[in-house]
């Protein structure tokens, strides 16, 4: 059989479908990040002030917290369970690009966990009083930023898929590639709130999510390998 | 079809094996034995280029393992000792995702008279959680008895399997070396079938010892 007749294409449509189908029979853990984001968001104006004009200054921040908490969560099974039972050498000794089969990894977490997210974010908005001509920057930031963060999360993953119990370590490692995220996403929320063009705020984002689309999978898939070696 | 030259592992300042060489040619199967921790799934993970924290070669088809790995990859069936196989899954399906990742594709039909064959006809449609660990192997092995890769290498492929299981696995490696494909495998299972085939490595604490030629293949030690 030569090289050739390798057919990526077909293995990285089955290797989302599988993810995706598995997700589907595991309700209870593809939600739960969804039930974290829901229950983070509520905690707000309980915990400062249910005042309707400070919430919605803080609603952006919020919902866009709030969805970066719950990707952290959703990310420590994203290698594990094929590290536990054996799948991710098979993963590993495959014919295919490592960085395409890692691809379609990150692309079945982010419409399971991602979309879930962005669905929820409008209802999470509309109660903490976000002013709805900024709905259309935190939909669009939330759609950019959601597979960016499940690209750079999965590089802590992928490293810490041998740690027992490495769910602190990866939030370290994630976290300060979030930031910029963070910052650029809240950005365009806050300044949709204030009337004035956020576009310059989702290029960047848009700009940074092609990066990652880029070189996530490398180096994630480089992760991968050095940690099964040993 | 296979060769190691030289080869010398350590884990965690202990020498596993040194100056170890090994020729598997087509038609050829080599059991490796060794004790409990004397580096036998450390060598076939080698082997498999799963590691690469060795040092000596690897050669694939004349050429060094790192630079064919996809030709590599593409002719190789890894078994481990834990089977790859999803609890949320049926059998049927983890056959199918596992060659598809293999970049093999076999039709449903094929997939259930395997599954007939390794005795789990009746099963196809259970999720594996619901299924005992032999069953879990056994779905693993249906789906190497499909494979046409050429070569095989087997981390215990006999554990918690039952007696039927072994017989039906030891003709599927005879079938499978007479086609003249390569078998590279981990058991203590004595291969009675296939006994004028095998050739047996033993590997000892800080030595290797190929049966073949009676070479005690280490150095000395301090």
């Amino acid at each position: 059989m030569s090289v050739a007749s390798l057919n990526g294409g077909r293995a990285f449509l089955d290797l989302v479908k599988r993810d995706l189908v598995l997700a589907f029979r595991t309700p209870g853990q593809t939600l739960n990040p969804v039930a974290f984001y829901l229950m983070v968001a509520s905690l707000f104006p309980l915990g400062i002030a249910p005042e309707k004009a400070l919430l919605s200054q803080l609603a952006g921040g919020i919902v866009w917290i709030g969805a970066l908490l719950a990707v952290l969560l959703s990310l420590d099974s994203l290698f594990r369970s094929d590290q536990e039972d054996g799948s991710l050498d098979q993963l590993l000794l495959s014919p295919h690009p490592l960085p395409l089969l890692v691809l379609a990894k990150i692309s079945a977490h982010w419409l399971t966990t991602g979309v879930a997210l962005i669905v929820m974010a409008p209802l999470l908005a509309l109660m903490l009083h976000l002013p709805t001509q900024a709905f259309p920057a935190l939909l669009l930031s939330l759609l950019l930023g959601t597979p960016l963060m499940s690209l750079a999360g999965g590089i802590g993953a992928a490293l810490t898929v041998r740690v027992q119990r490495g769910g602190i370590l990866l939030t370290l490692l994630s976290l300060p590639l979030y930031i910029p995220v963070l910052i650029f996403g809240t950005g365009a929320v806050q300044t949709a709130v204030e009337g004035l063009s956020y576009s310059g705020h989702l290029l960047w984002m848009a700009a940074l999510l092609m990066l990652g689309l880029c070189l996530a999978p490398l180096a994630i898939a480089a992760s991968l390998r050095i940690v099964a070696d040993g | 079809m296979l060769e190691v030259a030289k080869l010398r592992c350590e884990r965690d300042d202990r020498v596993l094996f040194s100056n170890l060489s090994i020729q598997l040619s087509p038609g050829e199967l080599l059991q490796i034995e060794g004790c409990n921790g004397a580096g036998k799934t450390t060598l076939l993970r080698v082997l498999a280029g799963l590691s690469g924290d060795y040092r000596g070669q690897v050669i694939w088809r004349g050429q060094k393992l790192s630079r064919v790995y996809a030709d590599f990859r593409l002719s190789t069936f890894y078994f481990g000792h834990k089977p790859a196989v999803k609890t949320e899954l049926t059998p049927v399906e983890n056959i199918l995702w596992r060659s598809s990742l293999r970049n093999e594709s076999y039709s449903e039909q094929s997939v259930f008279s395997a599954l007939e064959h390794v005795n789990l006809a009746g099963y196809e449609d259970i999720p594996c959680g619901q299924l005992s660990a032999g069953q879990h192997r056994r779905v693993a092995l249906a789906d190497l008895s499909l494979s046409t890769t050429p070569l095989w290498i087997l981390d215990e492929p006999f554990t918690a399997i039952d007696v039927d299981g072994v017989a039906w696995l030891e003709q599927r490696l005879a079938q499978h070396i007479s086609e003249g494909g390569a078998v590279v495998m981990t058991s203590h299972q004595s291969l009675s079938k296939l006994s004028d085939r095998v050739r047996k490595l033993r590997l000892e604490a800080f030595s290797a010892v190929d049966e073949e030629t009676g070479h005690e293949e280490s150095e000395a030690w301090l």
